[in-house]
């Protein structure tokens, strides 16, 4: 076997680092290791963790790494960050609040920018996905920036849905704006110690008791409260994703989510991929766009000229 | 195509704020990079591990007390425990002059003392990521 892949498999972590880099850079090597790490058994559970920013996302992944690494289990952390739509660089800061935990027992973090898009997963997150769940990590937990609407990519991808909110934000409704009501198998309402806790929490019972994409007899979505900054709660909050967990096993829902995630994987990878030859055709075809606000201006002759050459290309 | 450069800033050891540490993170995403922020008080083996884990080009190290010559070495250390040789290292804040050429002596490949300007600093940065790997960067 290539002594890359041999190195990560057995857990050295600059391998599964260098690994990840390949993988990321989609180059032929890098696709041929991801191919041979989503052949291997898939049992990785993979927890989504998604809210509005600042509402806590971070800090409670520190807390849930701190007990999945007391009970012995190997964790992988994805950080989903947003990047710059000119420059395409990124800040990223999620860690900050993992660096304490990082250094002990068997985790590993990494973090990916959403290249580009609003939020909502990128190409590497879900690449990294199938890879630690080919590395044999028993836990995924990926954070996404609450952008809204993109987190609803979320629900073809992971296996247990976590959506924070935050009490005292004066507007109970402001969940309901968030668009992330429609995807949580857990709600989270963080920061617990603050006032209007009951008020938010009968907010979000109502909406889940409301709501028609609830209406599946063997799971109603649970409410849970924490304390993230002092670790309370997160016991409850623990449970219940094994609750979650045992119900996709029973109900054969488990394997369907691994499905479901590869197909969304394919139909990234391919958008991502003709997206580039798009971008690429139009950066290389100038001289088109110079004419386009003069009278010799032909728009059907250009489009099909365009995908022409994307034709010819193949 | 080459991967965007890719650089670790971390505020290590105890002293008080990282305002400066943060413009420069900031700073180095608008140059394009992907900046992975630590933040404050940070330990040789924090840095190294997220380095390690995240796979930068560069590790970026503000310092501001004097205690440079004691930690900046056991960074080191723990880059080649860790096999990070590959890996960039550049340290900013208030060095005094003497000791530069021992930090680089050290391993450090660049210094940056208070005033250097972001496009100055991200301008090194791709030097030192072109030595490092030997690959080609915009
Ligand atoms: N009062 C209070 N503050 C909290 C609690 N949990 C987190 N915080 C604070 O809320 C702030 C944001 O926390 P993060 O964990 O960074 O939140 P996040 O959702 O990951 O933020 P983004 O990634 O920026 O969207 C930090 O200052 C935390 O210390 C809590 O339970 N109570
Ligand atoms: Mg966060």
């Amino acid at each position: 076997m290539n002594d890359l892949l041999d190195r990560a498999l057995r857990g050295e972590e600059i391998a599964i680092s260098k690994l990840l880099t390949k993988i990321e850079s989609l180059s032929d090597e890098g696709l041929s290791y991801l191919s041979y790490l989503m052949r291997r058994p898939t049992k990785a559970h993979t927890i989504g963790i998604t809210g509005l920013p600042g509402s806590g996302k971070s800090t409670l992944i520190a807390e849930l790494i701190k007990e999945y690494s007391r009970k012995g289990l190997r964790v992988a952390v994805i950080l989903v960050e947003p990047s710059s739509p000119f420059t395409m660089g990124s800040f990223m800061g999620n860690r900050i609040r993992m660096q304490e935990v990082a250094t002990e027992g068997n985790i590993f973090i990494r973090s990916v920018s959403t290249e580009g898009n609003l939020g909502g997963l990128s190409l590497s997150a879900l690449m990294f996905i199938e890879a630690f769940d080919g590395l044999g990590f028993d836990k995924i937990i990926i954070e996404t920036v609450g952008a809204g609407q993109m987190d609803v990519d979320l629900k073809d991808v992971v296996h247990t849905k976590v959506v924070l909110n935050v009490p005292g934000t004066g507007d109970e409704i402001q969940v309901l704006k968030a668009g992330l009501m429609e995807i949580g198998d857990i709600y989270v309402i963080n920061k617990a110690e603050r006032p209007d806790v009951a008020l938010l929490e009968d907010a979000i019972k109502f909406l889940i008791d409301s709501s028609e994409s609830n209406n599946d007899e063997n799971w109603k979505p649970r409410v849970v409260k924490t304390v993230a900054i002092k670790g309370i709660g997160v016991n409850n909050l623990i449970s219940d994703i094994e609750d979650h967990k045992r119900y996709l096993i029973d109900t054969k829902r488990y394997d369907e989510v691994v499905r479901k995630r590869r197909i969304k994987l394919i139909e990234i990878y391919l958008r991502s991929y003709f997206n580039k030859i798009i971008k690429n055709l139009l950066s290389t075809n100038e001289n088109y766009m110079l004419i386009i606000n003069n009278n010799e201006f032909d728009f059907r002759a250009i489009i099909n000229s365009l995908l022409g050459k994307i034709k010819e290309s193949f | 195509m080459e991967r965007r450069i890719k650089v670790l800033i971390a505020k290590l050891g105890l002293d008080g704020h990282d305002r400066g540490a943060k413009v420069i993170a900031r700073g180095l995403r608008d140059e394009g990079m992907d900046v992975i922020y630590t933040g404050l008080r940070q330990t040789p083996e924090q840095i190294v591990k997220a380095a390690l884990q995240e796979d930068v080009d560069v590790i970026g190290i503000s310092i501001l007390s004097g205690v440079y010559m004691e930690l900046v070495p056991k960074v080191i250390e723990l880059m080649k425990k860790y096999g990070l040789e590959n890996v960039g290292l550049v340290v900013g804040g208030v060095i005094v002059p003497d000791d530069i050429p021992k930090l680089k002596a050290l391993g450090v490949d660049e210094v940056f003392l208070p005033g250097s300007s972001i496009r100055e600093i991200a301008n090194s940065i791709r030097d030192v990521v072109k030595r490092k790997r030997g690959i080609k960067v915009e």
